[in-house]
Formats: C-alpha cells, structure tokens, sequence
C-alpha cells in the first residue's frame, strides 16, 4: 500500500476491478484502495473488539488471522443473501462423477528439484497430493512440503493482484511499461538486464532464458536461493573438474557413514533414499540382516537419530574427521589432524568401511564445505563404490552455478548501477541474501525492478513491479528430478487470482507475448522429443508424470588431486551452525499453517525457531530454554531464545533460517528470529568465534513435548540385532500383555474384517511426514502458538521422541502414535452419550455429531490420542480454505472431540468399490493417508482377519508387540520393536 | 459415626437451646428476621458482594457459551480442570445438609434442629452451584441434554455405561429429594410466617407456600410421616450421591483415578466438607442476627466432632492411596503418586495434607473446640483443602499418565477463577435472599425443643 497517498485514485481502483477476477465485494471506495484508515476500522470491527474481552481470545492468534482473513474474503454478512441458482451439467464431462475424486500427476519442488505427485481432485479442487509411485523421486512418497503445498495454493494471504509501486495495476501495463524500457535496452544488447531466478532444473525455462540471453548477449542469468547445493557443486567442481548430480544406492549399502548431513529430508532423492535405507533395516522374519549407519553431526538431525554410532561434533571439525578416516583408507590428504580421542572410534569405522569397499557409501552433508564433499567423493572412490552405491550423471540443475558467488556478481553489478531491468523470478532475495551483501540498498539502484512472487514479501515491497506468481499447482511447468528424469507440471486448478508464471513474465523479453505458459512447455517439449507421434507421446507424459527416456545416462568421472584442503578444524570459541528450517525451509513456507505448527523433528518446536545448545553448553553459559540470548558475530547481532537439544554438538549453536519475516502474511508474520544476518556471505554454513550474551527476558516457545524421557517404561522397545537373534522373544518380555480371556464376558467376534495397523519403529525416520499428509486428508484445523502452549494441538498422529541413554548423546527413539482402536477401548466406557463407539470391524468409531463435548474419552485414553476442538478452530469463513478441505471428511465444529479414524472415508471408499465388483476388499487396497505417505514404508494397514495380508503377517514377527497393552485395552496397533546394529569392536571399546 | 452418646450426656451438659425462651419467644425472634426487623446493613454489604459476584458468573457464562470451552485452562492431557474440581467441591458441601436432616433425624439427634434449616438451605444451593459447573463444562452445553434419557428421533438412549449418566440420575435425584425434605419441613413455618405477616402480598405469597397448613392434628399427623419417609428415602442418597461421584473417577483406567477406596473416602470427603461449610456460615450467622441462644456452642462443637471424625477417615484415605499405590507394584500408580509427592504440584499437594490432616486436629483441643473464631479457622482451613484434594485428584492423575510424550501441565485463566468466585456468588446470593425471606432456623422444630428441655427440667 502507498503510504504517503491516501488519497483515491480513481483510475488505480478501475485498474484493481480489472485485475481481479470473479465476484469482487468491496464495501466503500476506501476499501477498495486500502487505504491504512479503512484497514484499521476493518481490524476494529472485526478482530479487535473481541480481544479486549479477555486473555482466553486475544491470545489465540489464529483466530486473529482469520478475523483478518474475512476482511480478505468480502463482506458477505451484510449483503443480503444473493440470489444463486444452482445450474447442473447439461452435458456431464465424461470423466467427472460427483464424489468420486480425479487424480493427475505432476510434481512439485524443493531447491529446484522435482517430486512426482498424484494430485487429488475434488470436482476440479485438488485437495490433496499423494507420491507418485511411477516417480523415480517418489516411488508414491512424498515429504511434508509436498503436503503442505495444498494449504499454499488457498492461502488466503497470498498475492492477487498486480501493483505498481505499491498501487494495483494491471498486466497490460506491465507488458507496455517493459516493452518501454526494452527499446533502450536493444541498442545496449541488453546489458542492462538481469533475470535473478532460483535453482531452475525447468528445461522449458531455462531454453526461454537461452533464448532471451541470445536476444540479449549483454543480459545476464543469475540464480540464488539461501538453501543451493553450492557447496555440493563447489565440491564436485574440486573432484571433478565439472558440476555432477551424484545419486547414492543405498540398497546396495552395508554400512553408511554420513558426514554431519541429512539425506532423508530437504535433499534431491531424499524420499527414495529413505525408502532404500529402510529397505535394509526392516529385519523381516528370522532374519536381522541390516546395513549399519554412523554418523557424525553437528546439529542433531534424523540421519543422526537412526545411526548405530553417532559422534556429535563441531560443524567445523567434521572436515578434519573425513580426512581422518580417508587416510586411514591410505588417501592421500594434505594436512590431516590426528584426533586422538575419536581415533579408536575411527580406526573401527575404517576397518568397517574397508571390509564392506563396494558395498558402502559415505554421504557428505549438504551443509559441510566443499572440502568435505571432496573428501566424500575421494573415499567413495577409494572403496570402489563408484557405479555401485555411488552413481553420478549430468547435472539436474539447467544451469549449475555456485548461486552465492551468481548473486555475489549481480550485487556487483547493481551497486555499479549497471543494471536497468531486474526480473526476479521468485525468490525473496531482500530477505534471504546474506546481510553483508545489502542487497536492498544495493537493488535500489536498479531502474526498474520487477518481482514475481506467491506472497507480497520483503523483496516486493522494494520493486517496481509485483507480481503474483501461479502456484505449482495452477500453472504448466516442467522439471528435472534428482535423477534428470523430467516431469511435466500440470495445472490441477485454473489460477484462483489474477496470477503469472516465470514463463509469463519472460514471454515479453523473449518475444512471445500473449503465449500461453502451455504452449511455450508444449512447444519446448515438441522439439525435445517431437516425432509424428508427440501428441501420444505428450499425452502419455502427462498421464504418467514423467517423460519417458529423460533419466540421465551414468556418467563416469575422474578424480582430481585436490590443491589445498582445509581440515584444519574450526577456531576455538562458540560456533554457529545454519541449517535451513525443518519446517518452514528458507521462509517460503512461512505463511503456512500446517508447516508453522508441525513439531519439527526432534526439538518438537512449532511456530518458531531458536538457538538450540547442548545441555553441556547450556550449563557452562547458564542458560535455559526460552532465555534470550544475543548471538553476534563480527558486526552483525541477533536475538534468539534458547532451546537446549540433547546430543548437540559442544560449543555449537544450531540456528534455523527462515523465521522472523516481516512480510509474508497473518501466519507468518513476527514468527521467530532471522538468522540471515549471521550467516557469512563466504557460503559457509557454519561460523566460529561468535559472542553469547544472557538477556534477562524469555521469548515464550510452543513446544508439544516436554519430556523426552520414557521414565524406565517399555514404551519404544529396542534392542540389538545381536541380542535379538540370541533372543527374538525379548520384546514380548518386556511387558505383559494380557488376552481376551482376562474379561468377564466373551470376545467379540469379528466374523468380517477386521482393521488393524503395524508400525514398523525400526524403519520410521520421524520425518512428520505422516502427520501433515493426516492433516490434509481429515482437514485437520491450525491452532496457533498460543494454543500450541497450551497443549491444544489437534494432530491425530504425532511423532513421540523419547531419548534413553547419556544426556550429550543419546539414542534418539521416534514413535509414530495415533488412535489404537482398543478392542477394549476404554473411552467407549465412558462417553455419556455414545458417541464414540466400536464398529463390528473393530474401528474405534467417532460420531461428532453426537459429541457433547465431556472431554472424558480423552482422560480415559491412555495413548492421549483424542484432539478436542476447544474454541472453533476449523475456519468456516475463509473462502479459498473451503475449497482445499477433503469433502469425505467432517470439518468439525467447537465442543467436540476428533481423533483418528483409521482414514474411515478410505475403506469406505474400497468398500463400494469391492461391492460394485461384488468381491472382497485386496489386501493393500485401503491405503491410510500416513502409510500412503510414508517415505520409509513404517505403516501398513489391513485386515488381522485375513492371514495372509502384510499386516497380519507384520503383526506375526517377533517384535511386534502393543504399547502400553499391559493395560488390558487390546489395541489394534501395534509397533515393531526397534534394532540397532552396532559394530561390536565399538561397542566393546 | 453418629453419637447417640451426645443425646445422654447432651442433658447434663449445655443445653440446645439457651434457658428462658418459651413457643412465643422464639417464634418472635425467629420470624422477625423476615417480618419486622429491619434489614440489617450487613445483609445489603453481604448481599451486594454476592450479587456482585453471580454478575460475574453471568458474564463467564455467557462468554464461554459464545467462544467455547477454550477460555479455560483445560487442555490435552489435562481435559478436566476447574469444573469438576468445582463440581466435586460443591457436591460435597452439600452433603451435611442431607446428613443432618435426613440421617440424624433417623437417629434422634435433637440438636440438629437449630441448624438443618439452612443446613438443608445450604445443600441446595450447593447442589445448585454444582450442577452448573457439568452443564457447562461440556464442548456444547446446548446439547446437554442429551445425557437423558428421553425418547428422541434418533433412536438413542445414552450410553448407560458411562459414569457421566449415573452422575445425571445421582445428582439430580439428590437435588430432587433435598428440595422435597427442605419445603416439607418448611410448610409449617410458612403457615407462621402467613399468620403473622401483615403485608398483603407477602401474606398471600406464604399462603400459597404454606399450601393449607392449618397446623390440625391430621396435618402434623402426616406430616410427620411424610418427613421421616423422605428422611429414610434422603438417607441412601447422602451415601449414594457422592459414590457415585467418585465413579466419574474410580471406573476410569487413570493411575489416580483407578482405586476401589474413592466412594467411602469421596463420601467421608463431602461430610467433611458439608459440616466446615455448615460451621463457616453458622458462625457468622449466629454472630449477625443474635442467634447464639439458637445455635449453641454445643452445636458448634458437635459439628466440630464430627469433622475431625471424617477429616481422620480422609486422612486414613490419603494413607491408603498411597499405600496402595505402593503395594499394587504397578509402575504407573507407583508413579502417579511419587508424582504427588514430588512433582510439580507437589505444594498444592502438601498444602491440601495441611489443610485436611493437621488443621482439625486442632479440635482434640478444647480450647480450640470452645472459641468460635479457631472452628471458623479450621473451618476454612478445611474448605480450602477440600478445594485442594480435588485439584490434586484431577489434575496431578491427569497431567502425567501413560506416556511421557504427553505430559503436560494445567492452569486455571481468569476465566476459570471468575466462573469459581461466580458460583460462590451464586450460592450466597440464594442464601442471603434465603435468610431474608425465609425463617433461617426451624420456628416449630425450636418450639419441640423448649418442650423437652422443660420436661428435662421436671
């Protein structure tokens, strides 16, 4: 909004009808401007008044957002109802049949890197998007970002409409205002232009840009954003002389070391790397063959808390470590550090890695310098896991740059004020450039920039030009998966605002305007794979959500003598460690609801992020959790609560970027602390040297697990794969577990199906995966921090993590836990007014609209699995959010219960189905939205009544057993007890 | 647990009531309080304060009706707070009510007629109060009703299983038969009230109250039949009600909540609570309208008896839990209750240890038994251990159960302490509206009194 104009400008407000598309409500002229007056007397009408009534409203922020989102929405209240006539299809579309849902498969992105999915739609809605199984980086898993990015499409806080410094406009006179200032740049060869994306693996984008660069051989292409595989590519670059994508087998992996890194999440191929891993760790009958993983961390992470043996240290000594263990594999490396104390530790992990050369893997992290990567690279090829479990290919990336020193060059440039026309396609770079770069003041020399964005955020504000972006899921695209296998992105949604793709926005550089985003991929793709038969071809790539024969060729590479390594090992003093957030990753996801309140993996924080410390550290700087402390390195500060994170590197703070933005919507807003201003603009992900400093003051943090003791419960049971060959009865000694025969009355028989569930602890990886792909399949409400502190989250399965062991390393347990559906569950016992109540197939049946709301099923649950909705937390009013719900699901109103439903609206869907081909319901044809998710294959569902199903045939191994099923409640869940394959010359020593 | 000694030795001892009062005398003093006196400024202080507060718990209802439940402190795992801490509190004062009226006049016991007036006054309005507090600590209070069984167009009944139902039919029952046994013992006071009343309005008003009463031998006649049939059918329920009560917790699986000793220790709780309430009101009550000839120290030193007795069976309760606990070698119970002693809420626990088992042993003491302002003390000391016991009992079982990943912790907002200082409101505000309009000490039941105190005499 113009600030310094609150004056109407008529035809501003003519241009902003134009720009927007359905049914526009707007109250006044002052509404229609958004004029700071009129937004204040909205707030004052609809969100304020009712927080001076008492703490119990005002704190739930959420609420407030909604206040604000019904703004947004119109003011439908005070109209008279229109008049609507309801008009059916005269003529139905072949394939839509009301209720029954579409699916389409397309991808969605992280770093650039596509994700295949099967997007669900409702009567044109998607509604929510499951793995594509087809997808080389899917194989029908998809990660939480995938989830989430249905929540993303309705955001109601997302950009519609065009401005012009801050007033609306329209894409008319943007095409006319570029083209302008394309004449002078045609003289110039274009070098005043510059096209700022993110990672682009996008072949129809990046042949678009090529094209533009050869229009324009003046103009440049640069790529940035804050999580790039730069120190990856910088690494290959080291090794090989060129940029690679490498891909890791881990299915043909005994023994994995992983170099303080994450390969499960937030890395290309990370969910098929997660399916592999597991796959060697599932210990199936009398077998307990399993790979054997070390770790060495500096910031806990889920790789770290599935390792056999597990070293937390220093960021920056875990580069000295990798030339430890190379030479010990006789590499040569220039200046290695003996390291005395973890030497008989190495010299184990070596004799492993030796014994297992070829069928071992050691897996740099993402966030170690190159150095590490080439220390990787060189032992992986020392062992001869190249072309086994290593494998390497062509770049994915269209363009592979180190995007720090692409930005560091652009920054140059504007500051030279050689720069006239800024595209930046995506991306926030205001806010996520490295603060010593000021890129704001920098960008301010630039004549006329234009921003094309989902969110009017930090960089948009400082553009000439907004522009809303299409979100993945309502825009034509393409993309490359970790493996160069392409994907055509396919619109599941026509744009719900008046919204641009990348593809638009260039179309007027590149000549094309008025082309559609469609025919420009299309048009690409005829030339890519043309042939008389390209239709077909086309059709059957969409269909499929990949382009058959686009996997890159192995690629074989040759070693080089690295010139200078640097293994010294960090200076002394506190340092600081950078990780993309768990959650929300480098802030795009900040304005999500369901990414903002996911427990993120082992700190179990929602809503922000925080300096997180070793209990060691933490005592020796007398800290405690949710104390202020004032982290400055150099000239640059930042205020940050403390977490304390057991098994945490020593004198090591672990800082997550992403948080504390100013502008990116209700959600987001004022959620946690920037850590960009720390981060160095060298690349580093890691800084040493840094200042602590105590504040007196505490920053309230929304944490939804206190404890992470098991308190000497046999909750996770767990044990060795050498003490359960010995033993395999072991775990179902460790507690009692009484039978049917313990009641007074005879069992029910359960003469059809009967549903259970096993959850394989062995396998999960405790990515919350499940939980948000839960979230989205039974419309699950957001709560807000507030009602997060107060033990209001509504999850119906959440990750419990226990920790057993010593305090500065322990053995980290994930336990996936959702309703058990007790076959004698005791809060069918006591719900006044039967509303919770047994199936005769055994589901533990809940009837909302029964509900009074007594709250004593969850007092009488043990498992603590039963969510209440204590104020109304699904929002009924915002529009866009309606279309996102699951219409199989009940969106539940206040005062009543909710909990797990074994995903009902599915086996109710295989149960029509079965009917209608009058047959039996298959074995894995009821697929719940958790085990449908899965990356590490944990959960299977089915009927215990048939034998021969997976999960009776789970439920028959040796470590299944019940959690807490001493109590006699008989659940119908039931877990796989967790093993550890330690190397015994470690453990011995 | 009932002294029939007291009745014996009570005829060498301090009479009931103070000599030289004769039928008129205490029919006159009684009914001024209603009829001629004017109304003391303390009543209007008294009053307005109460009033005051039952605003407040208008104002707490009709916001946690229109933004729900969430204005609370109650949360996952905590699902119970203030409301049934509440509700159990309540229920329990009520009950001395009941056992003065209904089991001690099964049992002859004389004295208790200058207090079960508003004994029974104070049950109701207890009963009152706590029936708010379930109603409305539902997530939809507007389908409370529900819970009874009435026939319906879904063709449901509740579910009969569930405590919650027999909580329906205990409760009610119980507020049922204690407003019966409170009117039919005031039929005949309205009758005096009617006949000496010279307003016009008020005259009819007691009229119709008084439903007839000539005061023939037929009417006291059956009348007296009436009173002791409700008086045995009341006996049970003074058991029943809070056994019931304690099956909201004993039938669920809770470590805390899961003990076989809740309906004797919840019935001996709720005596002990009813008689430090009864003692709480008495005491000033006596002091404002000059009842000290009515209500004896006697009366006050029976009720102070019959406290310790109970507090010793709540003691013997607290043990036993915890020795059970220890016994049963299941970790959870062994858990729950090292919890309790040490855990977060460790000083509401203690405290409630002070207040329920230190505080009335002070009444071995005579001293103590014999100053009016150490039984007003004690009696505070226990209504805010009662208070306690429940908070301990919902909320140290629930905050920490099966799983430590849910643990958590509870904290009443100001919402949940308007709603609590709301039904104190509520209750005093019906007893000073009680003691203003209605004879607040039993005139005919006095006037037996001084009947046998004569034939003592002779």
């Amino acid at each position: 909004m113009n600030k310094n104009s609150e004056k109407i400008d008529m035809a501003a407000l003519r241009d902003k009808l134009a720009t927007q598309q359905g049914k526009q409500y707007w109250r006044s002229l002052e509404d229609l401007a958004g004029t700071e007056a009129f937004q204040k007397l909205v707030e004052n009408e609809f969100s304020t008044s009712l927080d001076e009534f008492g703490e119990g409203f005002s704190r739930r922020r959420f609420l407030q957002v909604m206040g604000a989102s019904l703004a947004l929405a119109g003011l439908s209240a005070c109209t008279s109802q229109p008049e609507e006539k309801i008009v059916p299809y005269v003529t139905n579309p072949e394939e839509i049949v009301p209720g029954k849902p579409l699916y389409y498969a397309t991808a969605v992105m992280l770093g650039g890197y596509a994700a295949g999915v099967l997007a669900e739609s409702h009567m044109g809605r998607p509604t929510k998007l499951e793995g594509n199984p087809e997808h080389p980086a899917s194989l029908g898993a998809t990660d939480i970002y995938a989830q989430a990015s249905v929540l993303g499409l309705y955001d109601p806080d997302r950009s519609q409409v065009i401005r012009r410094v801050g007033r609306f406009d329209t894409w008319e006179n943007y095409l006319a205002s570029v083209q302008a200032e394309l004449q002078g740049q045609r003289i110039k060869d274009g070098a005043g232009i510059r096209i700022l994306t993110e990672t682009v693996t996008a072949p129809a984008l990046a042949n678009q840009i090529r094209n533009i660069l050869k229009d324009y051989p003046l103009a440049r292409w640069h790529q940035y954003e804050p999580a790039s595989r730069d120190s990856f590519k910088a690494g290959a670059q080291m090794a090989f002389g060129q940029y690679v994508d490498c891909q890791y087998h881990f299915e043909h992996a005994d023994v994995v070391l992983s170099l303080d890194g994450d390969f499960f999440t937030g890395i290309p191929g990370g969910l098929v790397y997660a399916r592999k891993f597991t796959g060697r760790r599932k210990a199936e009958g009398d077998s307990a063959a399993m790979n054997r993983l070390y770790a060495v961390e500096s910031s806990p992470s889920l790789v770290g808390a599935m390792a056999d043996h597990r070293l937390a240290m220093r960021a920056g000594d875990v580069a000295g470590f990798a030339a430890s263990v190379a030479a010990g594999l006789g590499i040569d490396v220039p200046g290695v550090r003996n390291q005395a104390v973890r030497q008989k530790w190495i010299d184990a992990l070596v004799r492993d890695l030796r014994k297992h050369s070829g069928r071992c893997v050691v897996v740099p992290g993402e966030y170690q310098t190159p150095d590490v990567h080439y220390l990787a690279h060189a032992i992986n090829a020392a062992l001869g896991n190249v072309g086994k479990t290593v494998t390497y290919t062509q770049s994915a990336e269209a363009n592979p740059v180190v995007q720090l020193d692409s930005l560091r060059e652009l920054v140059g440039d504007m500051e030279s004020g050689d720069v006239d026309l800024l595209f930046i396609l995506g991306g926030n770079p205001v806010y996520t450039a490295p603060a010593e770069f000021k890129f704001d003041e920098k960008m301010a020399k630039v004549h006329t920039r234009v921003h094309l964005s989902l969110y009017e955020d930090e960089t948009s504000e400082l553009c000439h030009w907004h522009i809303p972006q299409s979100h993945t899921l309502e825009s034509w695209g393409d993309a490359r998966a970790y493996d160069g296998t392409a994907t055509i992105i396919q619109p599941l949604i026509a744009p719900l605002y008046g919204s641009k793709t990348a593809h638009d926005v260039l179309s007027v550089l590149s000549g094309q305007s008025g082309k559609s985003t469609y025919d420009i991929v299309k048009d690409y793709w005829k030339k890519e794979i043309g042939g008389v038969d390209f239709d077909e071809r086309w059709q059957i790539a969409l269909h499929n959500g990949t382009v058959a024969g686009t996997a890159f060729v192995r690629k074989t590479v040759r070693l080089q003598r690295a010139q200078n390594l640097n293994v010294e090992g960090s200076s002394p003093g506190i340092e600081v460690v950078f990780r993309p957030d768990p959650n929300i990753w480098d802030g795009r996801f900040a304005n999500n609801g369901w990414l903002q309140e996911l427990p993120k993996p082992l700190s179990k924080l929602t809503w922000d992020n925080a300096a997180m410390v070793s209990p060691a550290t933490a005592a020796r700087l007398d800290l405690e959790n949710e104390q202020i402390v004032e982290i400055s390195s150099g000239a640059q500060t930042v205020k940050a609560p403390v977490w304390i994170v057991p098994g945490h590197a020593e004198d090591c703070v672990t800082l997550y970027l992403g948080y504390g933005r100013t502008r990116v919507g209700h959600v987001g807003n004022g959620t946690g602390f920037s850590a960009y201003g720390l981060k160095p603009g060298s690349g580093d992900w890691f800084v040493a040297g840094v200042k602590i400093n105590r504040i007196e003051a505490h920053w309230p943090i929304a944490n939804t697990q206190e404890h992470g003791s098991m308190e000497g419960r046999n909750l996770v049971r767990s044990a060795s794969v050498g003490e359960y060959e010995s033993h395999p009865e072991m775990f179902h000694e460790m507690g009692h577990e009484p039978g049917p025969e313990m009641s007074l009355y005879p069992p029910f028989e359960y003469n059809g199906y009967a549903w259970g569930m096993a959850v394989d602890l062995n396998a999960c990886i405790g990515c919350n995966a499940c939980t948000i792909a839960c979230q989205s399949e039974n419309n699950i409400a957001v709560v807000g921090k507030e009602e997060v502190r107060r033990g209001r989250e509504m999850h119906w399965i959440r990750i419990d993590r226990y920790y057993e062991g010593e305090l500065d390393n322990p053995e980290v347990h994930h336990q996936p836990v959702m309703c058990m559906h007790c076959e004698n569950a005791p809060c069918e016992v006591v719900c006044p007014v039967a509303a919770t109540t047994h199936s005769d197939e055994g589901l533990n049946e809940m009837t909302y609209n029964r509900c009074v709301g007594t709250r004593y099923c969850a007092n009488n649950c043990p498992y603590k699995v039963r969510r209440f909705n204590f104020f109304k937390y699904a929002d009924y009013e915002t529009e866009s959010l309606k279309l996102m719900r699951n219409p199989d699901v009940t969106v539940r109103f206040r005062g009543v219960m909710e909990k797990c439903s074994y995903c009902v609206q599915r086996i109710n869907l295989a149960r029509i189905d079965a009917k209608k081909e009058d047959r039996e319901i298959r074995d894995g044809e009821i697929v719940t939205a958790c085990q449908q998710v899965c990356p590490a294959d944990a959960i299977v569902f089915g009927n215990i009544n048939d034998e021969n199903s997976e999960v009776s045939r789970r439920k028959s191994e040796h470590r299944d057993y019940g959690l807490l099923a001493e109590l006699g409640v008989r659940p119908r869940t039931s877990y796989l007890a967790k093993l550890k394959n330690p190397n015994p010359e470690i453990v011995e020593s | 647990m009932a002294d029939t000694s007291v009745k014996k030795r009570g005829a060498a001892k301090a009479p009931f009531i103070e000599p030289g009062h004769t039928f008129g005398s205490i029919t006159d003093k009684i009914s001024s309080i209603v009829l001629t006196r004017k109304t003391p400024i303390f009543w209007f202080v008294g009053f307005g304060i109460s009033f005051m507060l039952l605003s407040l718990l208008m104002v707490a209802v009709a916001y946690l009706v229109f933004e729900g439940i969430g204005i609370w402190g109650v949360n996952m795992p905590v699902a119970w707070g203030f409301a049934i801490i509440n509700f159990v509190w309540w229920i329990g004062i009520g009950h001395a009510g009941t056992l003065i009226s209904a089991i001690l006049l099964l049992l002859r016991q004389d004295w208790r007629t200058s207090i079960n007036r508003f004994a029974e006054a104070m049950t109701l309005f207890a009963v009152a109060a706590a029936g708010l507090f379930p109603l409305l600590h539902t997530g939809r209070p507007w389908l409370d009703y529900w819970l009874m069984p009435y026939p319906n167009t879904m063709g449901l009944w509740p579910n009969f299983r569930s405590p919650l139902v027999w909580d329906v039919f205990a409760v009610s029952t119980y507020a049922t038969v204690s407003f019966l046994f409170w009117y039919t013992g005031l039929v005949p006071d309205f009758a005096t009230l009617r006949d000496r009343t010279v307003n016009r309005w008020s005259k009819r008003v007691y009229g119709i109250l008084s439903m007839g009463w000539r005061g023939s031998a037929v009417h006291w006649h059956r009348y007296e039949t009436a009173y002791l049939l409700l008086a045995g059918l009341a006996t049970p329920l003074v058991v029943s009600v809070h056994t019931v009560v304690s099956f909201d917790f004993a039938m669920s699986i809770v470590p805390g909540w899961h003990a076989t000793i809740f309906p004797p220790y919840f019935v001996a709780g709720a005596i002990y609570a009813g008689f430090a309430m009864v003692l709480t009101l008495a005491i000033p009550l006596r002091k404002f309208y000059g009842l000290e000839d009515f209500i004896t120290m006697r009366h006050l030193q029976n009720m102070a008896k019959i406290m310790l007795a109970t507090g010793l069976i709540v003691g013997y309760g607290y043990m036993m839990e915890a020795f059970t606990a220890w016994y049963s070698a299941a970790e959870y119970e062994e858990f729950m209750i090292l919890n309790r002693f040490t855990g977060p809420y460790k000083y509401a626990f203690w405290s409630l240890l002070a207040c329920n088992v230190i505080a009335p042993q002070f009444v071995w003491w005579s001293k103590a038994r014999n100053s009016v302002v150490a039984l007003f003390v004690i009696a505070m000391f226990v209504n805010v251990g009662m208070w306690l016991e429940r908070f301990i009992i919902v909320v140290t079982s629930l905050h920490r159960d099966f799983l430590p990943s849910s643990w958590g912790m509870y904290s009443g907002t100001f919402w949940d302490w308007a709603t609590y200082a709301g039904s104190i409101g509520l209750f005093l505000t019906l007893l000073f509206v009680f003691i203003r309009l209605i004879p607040s000490v039993s005139i005919f039941e006095m006037r037996t009194l001084v009947a046998e105190e004569k034939g003592k005499k002779h």
